[in-house]
């Protein structure tokens, strides 16, 4: 008998029933959005089923209840208050109960607080808060071109978990084994980060964290030598793409025609927003997660040891405007929307459980950081 | 105008799927039948409505003149003749002469009684063009997802058609009619190369194993033999020409009617289920 007639055939009902039912296939009907010209394929089409998971998915809750702006300033009431001193006792309180409600429900105030000494800075996630309160403050008055009105609040990442579902650190991918035999260039392994393509690996710490720039199109139909970009960098820019398709649920017609990728006349107004996005995810990592990475212990970085950093997908969650477009910061405008004190300490100086205040402050000693410029408000609630 | 030594064969009454003998002749060397006419009619027809449909647009330039299919708002409906309506109705036309052609070719093959390989042949690649502007359309639920018929324009819409599932190359069935398009090429240069070398004598036997004679199946046979160890054969190769390319227009069919009604998210999650399997998940 041949033997390999039946091992075939098992092999193929195998691999069939894999296909059929392992794949996430869609079923008509869809939902279509029509972006262009007609007839130039210029379509978003989507999925009903998937769409509804999403859309309930990314929901913003409404707030705790409406605060009072009137009365003591928290500075004065609490101590060591660096960021959020100006506001109102009433709305510092109601922006703690909400801060809790979006990043730590379950786990509650003691999250960050040390609940006999609720001043205290000794946790460290405390002082990742404050510094977060600080970029969202950023995010909101300097990036506008981005967030538009709408902003940005600590739920648009958190959703109610401590750390926000959409992360990324550094991925060594295929590694660094072998010259010559095994040697894949930082490629042709799966890139859960680039759309679980095989493309190159390493796409976001390229752009959304060094600043190396998108320009790989040639400008003339024949090669006259004038671009020197290399097909792995042409892919390594695919690659941060497809992370920002998958990320906003788009593909690349939502800022792109393909006829003309480089022609911003050719383009839809998407990829202006878009091209603020990549800048603002670079700013954020760069002066913002990076500086922090002394205050995170191990188990908060990535298996590189480097700190969890954010994409596109940390504030969009699947959708193209995060939270379907729900403005929570309206709501908290006093806190979160504008920037306040923006001094940062001296990160290497924190020591877990013992920092009772982590501040640009003269209480360490350490010389102060530059740009203390209006710090001393802070100093006064810190003190 | 001289007959052909075949056309002797081709040219006898009977065979007709339809009207009997009322359009069983010829026009020179061109027989008519009553799919001839209709063919003539709604080729003449579209192509005349594309015409005017140029005079609508902007442009004369041949490379850039595109009848574009009406906005998705019209869904599955008619448009106005201006907004998509012609392409709705060049459509028409043109299934109507690509049918009407395979038919006619039917009734040639009834009268030379041969098999129907070649209507079956251009029924595939009416089949692709089908599933293009009307099965996925109605599938997507609107006319505008069908291709703009333009030299330009539908090299965009295909590009664009590609990029809204972010790497089309990772579309299994792209990537099986992609294989079949180039094994069909592959296979067709093989073959011409082998029938030229054979049928193409020296010119005076001056080269080594080259007397001025034309080689026979024997001498084809066993270059493959020798090179390969397997000879497919005369009338093999075309069996799996046919084959190849048949499947190569059959697969893009499905690569395009599955992206949109079966498929909305990028191609390369596709494979998910092949990074999920239990061996190594």
């Amino acid at each position: 008998m041949k033997l390999w007639i039946p091992f075939a055939t098992a092999a193929g009902v195998f691999v069939a029933a894999a296909i059929l039912f392992g794949a996430d296939w869609d079923m008509p009907p869809v939902d279509t959005e029509q972006i262009g010209y007609r007839g130039t394929g210029m379509v978003l089409i989507k999925d009903r089923e998937k769409q509804e998971d999403l859309r309930l998915a990314n929901v913003a809750p409404e707030p705790l209840y409406e605060a009072d702006p009137e009365g003591d300033r928290a500075g004065d009431v609490y101590e060591n208050v660096q960021v959020l001193g100006g506001l109102s006792d009433d709305q510092f309180n109601l922006f703690m109960a909400s801060i809790t409600e979006w990043v730590s429900p379950e786990q509650g105030c003691a999250y960050c607080h040390n609940e006999e000494n609720l001043a205290s800075d000794e946790v460290y996630t405390k002082v990742v808060a404050r510094r977060m309160i600080q970029m969202t403050q950023a995010i909101n008055q300097d990036w506008q071109p981005h967030v538009a009105e709408t902003g940005v609040t600590c739920y648009t990442c958190h959703q109610g978990q401590p750390v926000p579902a959409n992360v990324w650190s550094r991925d060594l991918g295929p590694g660094e084994k072998g010259r010559a035999l095994g040697w894949r260039d930082g490629q042709n392994v799966v890139s859960e980060l680039a759309g679980v393509t095989s493309l190159p690996s390493n796409a976001l710490e390229s752009y959304l964290l060094e600043d190396e720039q998108i320009r790989v199109h040639s400008l003339t139909a024949l090669p006259n030598g004038e671009n020197t970009a290399t097909t792995k960098e042409t892919e390594s820019t695919w690659a941060l793409m497809m992370h920002m398709s998958e990320s906003l649920g788009a593909n690349c017609m939502t800022c792109h025609n393909s006829r003309a990728f480089n022609d911003w006349d050719q383009s839809p107004p998407q990829r202006v927003t878009a091209w603020h996005g990549i800048r603002m995810a670079r700013d954020i990592n760069q002066t913002y997660m990076i500086g922090l990475a002394p205050v995170f212990p191990d188990n908060r970085k990535g298996p590189e040891g480097d700190v969890l950093k954010v994409s596109c997908a940390t504030c969009h969650n699947g959708v193209q405007k995060p939270l379907y477009g729900v403005s929570m910061l309206k709501d908290y405008l006093d806190s979160l929307g504008v920037k306040t004190n923006t001094d940062v300490p001296d990160y290497t100086t924190y020591t877990p459980g013992e920092t009772q205040i982590m501040g640009p402050a003269k209480t360490t000693s350490l010389e102060p950081v530059s740009g203390m410029g209006d710090g001393g408000k802070a100093l006064a609630s810190a003190d | 105008m001289a007959l052909l030594s075949f056309e002797r064969k081709y040219r006898v009454r009977g065979g007709t799927l339809i009207g009997g003998d009322l359009f069983d002749f010829w026009v020179g060397p061109f027989y008519v039948g009553f799919f001839g006419v209709t063919t003539a009619f709604f080729a003449g027809l579209g192509t005349a409505l594309m015409a005017y449909g140029a005079a609508l647009g902007p442009t004369w330039n041949i490379w850039r003149i595109s009848i574009a299919p009406p906005d998705l708002s019209y869904g599955l409906g008619l448009a106005p003749l201006a907004e998509g309506g012609l392409w709705q109705v060049i459509t028409i036309c043109a299934i109507g002469a690509f049918v009407s052609w395979a038919l006619r070719e039917v009734e040639i093959c009834r009268k030379l009684g041969i098999g129907y390989h070649v209507p079956f042949a251009f029924g595939v690649a009416i089949f692709a063009y089908v599933t293009l502007v009307v099965f996925r359309p109605m599938l997507l639920g609107a006319w505008g997802h069908g291709f703009p018929y333009g030299i330009f324009s539908h090299l965009d819409w295909v590009s664009n058609v590609g990029y809204q599932y972010l790497h089309f190359h990772y579309n299994p069935a792209h990537m099986l009619a992609v294989s079949l398009f180039f094994t069909t090429t592959l296979a067709l240069s093989l073959h011409g190369g082998l029938i030229l070398s054979a049928a193409n004598p020296g010119r005076d036997g001056t080269l080594r194993n080259n007397p001025s004679e034309v080689k026979t199946p024997e001498h084809e046979d066993t270059f493959f033999r020798d090179i390969i160890g397997y000879s497919v054969g005369t009338l093999g190769i075309h069996r799996l020409g046919l084959v190849l390319a048949l499947n190569a227009g059959f697969w893009s069919a499905v690569c395009i009617i599955i992206s949109g009604p079966l498929w909305n998210q990028g191609w390369p999650e596709w494979w998910n289920w092949w990074l999920d399997l239990p061996v190594w998940r």
